[in-house]
């Protein structure tokens, strides 16, 4: 029989084994050692940010890593991560560890802080200008030449145009382009978007309403491909060549032209009138406290506002805050477009998640037939 | 019992028309050509397009190191848990005769049978925040989805039936007889275990922890769904889609594309080198035994 | 009389490798799955079946079918050739052959996505041959099909050369002596003996193209999204119990599957005994 030579029984070792997997795979999972802002050690952060943004952080990191080393003697190494607002938000509240938010829309970051309290509920208002240090708007871009004459937004609904926008679920610049396109047809029916607000004004209201939601409706019945993000509608348009028109940032539109290589077959039909899009930033107190990085995270932000965070931003496309010190030629190349806000066409962000893009919402309806 | 192998003379009566057989050969080249490796050269076409000196450019970028040293992490914590897991199991099928060792291979199998998607989301539905254990990792800091734990987990899952397959079949044809053989002559279970098995089993094994790193360095569907969106928790394969999407130019998703394809080769070459050893293996052992 | 679970043997280890076996498992497979059933059950039956039948799923469930089922259609026919060519004749170049079948198995499907997509998109090598003709490979539901097509195929041809490799020449030697042209022999004897290889070849095809994500993303249409991509989008989305309830109905497709296989490996272990 058994020589004798085990002293341990086989059960015994079946539990062992598994416990020590578990130690070692838990190992794996442990939060990154928190590190010292006060040393000269090196400090990474996590900005977790939307789709379009990549190129404008890629060159900003840098420039604030220098400017960091310059006034502390601490490098510091900022960590990207880019994707559909509503997705990147989703993924923050799901665990993924950000140090600083830079999402696409105030709703979004206002999830994060709603559904985790990772961010405290008076955010917006640490940071100038409702913490959005740039601004952007949407536009269309379109085939060279123009081939299928699109030139305002009722175009869009012609007979035979096929529309790329991304998926309103997940993106932030898809809910832009959804608003820019219902502002668009209130303006049109009421002519003037303050009698909005006019008590008396109540039934042509009703009405205009009821034909921004056909309009919208009918906008997404030429649209057929939703990418989950502005980049990804981007590619679908340039580089795959589908669709006739983008619906897109406008700084996204820039960029398409000036640094894609295909961008030299498409160019940029700027509507008549649009919606001012906000993206916001946020700390991500929570993590950042978690992970030691406050005050680098902090500075990270603050610097948006700088003259130099501002030139990095115009000279990306987006639109500065402060023109004083940004280079002229970065400032005039945005055009000059009548725009109009989410709080004075549909009351803020709150109520407009709520009615239009939540489950069974106005966009969930216009789903169905 | 005749057997038909390739080198053989072949008999007139069983072999087709000479032109047939050209025409076979050629179906089988053009399309194993055209399936099988013009897709593997358009890696290293596009990968090379834009010329030696970008190729090298590709691989000074710090996110691409990250994902390589992330990709053989993995690599090296799930292959060596996953191949004590196969001869464990093996080990319990092939020697003993036990209920339910049918439904035991089946639930083996399983990861064969699921979606890589799936296999990643079955760990988001488990430790994500809104997940079962979400709010427990939570308090005790522990993550597992967006880190490398998570990658970790599913990678084990959709890489552990490989070992565990290759040698059940080889095992069981092994049978019992050597083991118990050693025993009844004194030898102890690790001594049993170390000198009449392993050295049966070296080249099955081996294969199976080839073939079992192979799936775990290049395993993107499951991986996706549990990683975040961050050069950190890139292995290669989603290295690869984030510089594909990223934009302007495809080469470098290539470049890093074309080490992946590279370590395909490899596990192709090993495969063979393996094939033909194990095929020696039975050879001399069916020759020792007609000696009987 | 005892009922034993196992029989009496000499052998050590059982008890320890069972365990390990066991524990391993449950951590790894059955919990996680059970969560994946527990999670879709979170939604009412009612809304499950919605989910489940939205024309947009349904259009997915078609596509994913369809392309899986003809892509393993292909690979069985080129399967038996190709296994046919490596067991039976001998040419320059068959060892390298050989190997290469396997590429597809360890190719990573990102890569081989990639590769597929450049290759037949319209400037690629073989689609700017395509695009005149009028066909679009790349992002449409063709495109799908070429990438399942390639992943299938060490499927079919592995499973058939150990097949092939273990008939009986003496058969066909008999049918030839009756009289039987080689194309007879082929129809008549062949291929009846080989059969039930040939279908668990293309059933394991049909089984992995069904769940395949990797090679498939790249080159799908994003409006045309075969269900691993439609699971994707709704993570993407975190609807995480409709996921659920979608994985659910493509479990039990591929578990329909993998009941057939085993079926086929019965029915010919009966009939060869």
């Amino acid at each position: 029989m058994n020589s004798g030579a085990r002293v341990l029984p086989d059960w015994v070792l079946v539990f062992v084994i598994p416990s020590l997997l578990g130690l070692v795979l838990g190992g794996c999972g442990r939060d990154a050692a928190v590190q010292t802002e006060q040393s000269a050690e090196p400090i990474g952060i996590l900005n977790v940010s939307y789709d379009p943004t990549r190129e404008f952080y890629a060159e900003y990191n840098q420039a604030f890593a220098k400017h960091w080393e310059a006034e502390t003697g601490q490098t510091v190494s900022v960590e990207p991560s880019h994707g559909g607002s509503g997705k990147q938000a989703r993924s923050v509240i799901d665990g993924l560890a950000a140090d600083v938010v830079t999402l696409a829309l105030a709703y979004d970051i206002d999830a994060i802080c709603n559904q985790s309290g990772l961010i405290p509920k008076d955010w917006q208002s640490r940071l100038p200008d409702n913490s959005a240090p740039y601004t952007s708007t949407i536009v269309f871009l379109v085939r060279k030449g123009n081939p299928k004459g699109i030139k305002d937004w009722n175009d869009l609904v012609r007979e035979g145009v096929e529309v790329v926008t991304p998926d309103p679920k997940t993106s932030g610049g898809a809910r832009w382009n959804y608003l820019a396109a219902w502002g668009y047809v209130l303006k049109q029916e009421l002519g003037d978007l303050a009698k909005l607000h006019d008590p008396k004004q109540g039934q042509a209201v009703a009405q205009a309403q009821a034909k921004a939601k056909k309009f919208v409706k009918e906008l997404y019945a030429h649209v057929k491909v939703l990418d989950s993000g502005a980049r990804g509608a981007t590619l679908t348009f340039v580089n795959n060549g589908r669709g006739d028109v983008l619906l897109a940032w406008e700084n996204e539109a820039f960029y398409s032209i000036n640094k894609m290589a295909k961008g030299g077959q498409c160019e940029i039909v700027v509507p008549a009138v649009s919606i001012l899009a906000e993206p916001s930033v946020a700390l991500v107190d929570k993590v950042a406290d978690e992970h030691g990085t406050r005050k680098v995270a902090e500075a990270y932000l603050k610097y948006l506002y700088s003259p130099e965070g501002q030139a990095i931003a115009a000279k990306h496309f987006y639109r500065p805050r402060y023109t004083k010190s940004v280079p002229e030629k970065y400032v005039e190349q945005f055009p000059k477009i009548e725009l109009f806000t989410i709080d004075d066409v549909f009351g803020g962000w709150q109520k407009t998640q709520m009615e239009h893009f939540d489950d069974g919402g106005a966009y969930d309806e216009m789903q169905n037939p | 019992m005749r057997r038909m192998t390739g080198g053989q003379r072949q008999d007139a009566a069983v072999t087709e028309p000479r032109w047939i057989r050209r025409l076979l050969i050629g179906i089988t080249l053009a399309f194993l050509g055209l399936f099988l490796l013009v897709p593997l050269l358009v890696v290293f076409a596009e990968a090379l397009s834009q010329g030696w000196t970008a190729y090298a450019h590709s691989f000074s970028d710090s996110a691409t190191w990250s994902a390589i040293r992330l990709t053989l992490l993995v690599a090296a914590i799930v292959v060596p848990i996953n191949t004590i897991f196969g001869v464990a199991a093996a080990w319990a099928i092939a020697k003993f005769q036990f209920a339910g060792k049918s439904l035991l291979i089946t639930l083996i199998d399983l990861p064969y049978s699921v979606s890589p998607v799936i296999s990643g989301m079955i760990f988001v539905l488990l430790f994500g925040r809104q997940g079962w254990f979400g709010p427990w990792l939570a308090t005790h800091h522990v993550h597992v989805v967006f880190s490398t734990l998570g990658i970790v987990l599913a990678t084990l899952f959709v890489t552990f039936p490989f070992v565990a397959r290759e040698l059940i079949p080889l095992m069981q044809a092994q049978g019992t007889e050597e083991e118990e053989a050693a025993r009844v002559l004194g030898a102890s279970g690790v001594q049993m275990f170390w000198r009449v098995t392993l050295p049966n089993i070296k080249w099955g094994l081996l294969y199976g922890v080839i073939l079992c790193n192979a799936r775990a360095m290049g395993e993107f569907g499951a991986v996706s769904v549990v990683a975040g969106h961050r050069a950190s928790t890139n292995t290669m394969p989603l290295h690869v889609q984030m510089l594909y999407e990223g934009g302007c130019d495809l080469a470098p998703a290539f470049a890093v594309a074309s080490l992946l394809a590279m370590l395909a080769l490899v596990t192709l070459v090993l495969k063979s080198v393996l094939q033909w050893k194990t095929a020696q293996q039975v050879a001399t052992e069916e020759m020792g035994w007609t000696g009987d | 009389m005892r009922i034993r679970f196992r029989e009496r043997s000499v052998l050590p280890g059982f008890g320890l490798t069972m365990g390990c076996t066991m524990s391993y498992l449950s951590l790894l497979v059955l919990i996680p799955l059970a969560g994946l059933f527990l999670k879709s059950t979170t939604i009412s039956w009612e809304q499950f079946w919605t989910t489940v039948t939205e024309p947009s799923v349904v259009a997915s469930y078609k596509l994913t079918f369809g392309a899986s089922f003809v892509a393993a259609a292909i690979n069985a026919v080129f399967g038996l050739i190709v296994a046919w060519v490596l067991v039976r004749y001998s040419f320059l170049g068959k060892r390298f052959v050989d190997a290469m079948v396997d590429l597809p198995f360890a190719m990573p499907t990102a890569v081989s996505g990639i590769a597929l997509t450049a290759l037949y998109s319209s400037n690629g090598w073989i689609g700017r041959w395509l695009e005149p003709l009028g066909i679009e490979v790349a992002y449409s539901s063709l495109g799908v099909t070429v990438a399942l097509c390639f992943i299938g195929l060490p499927f079919v041809v592995r499973t058939l050369q150990p097949a092939l490799e273990d008939m009986d020449m003496e058969v066909e030697e008999a049918a030839a002596s009756l009289g039987a042209t080689r194309l007879q022999t082929f129809v008549r004897v062949i291929l009846p003996t080989i059969l039930p290889a040939l279908l668990t070849g293309f059933a394991l095809a049909f089984a992995r193209a069904l769940g395949e994500y990797g090679s498939v993303v790249f080159i799908a249409s994003k409006s045309e999204k075969v269900v691993p991509m439609l699971i994707y989008t709704k993570l993407e989305q975190y609807r995480y119990a409709e996921a659920a309830a979608i994985a659910v109905v493509t479990l039990a497709a591929s578990f329909a599957v993998l009941l057939f296989i085993n079926l086929l490996q019965w029915w010919s272990r009966r009939y060869a005994a």
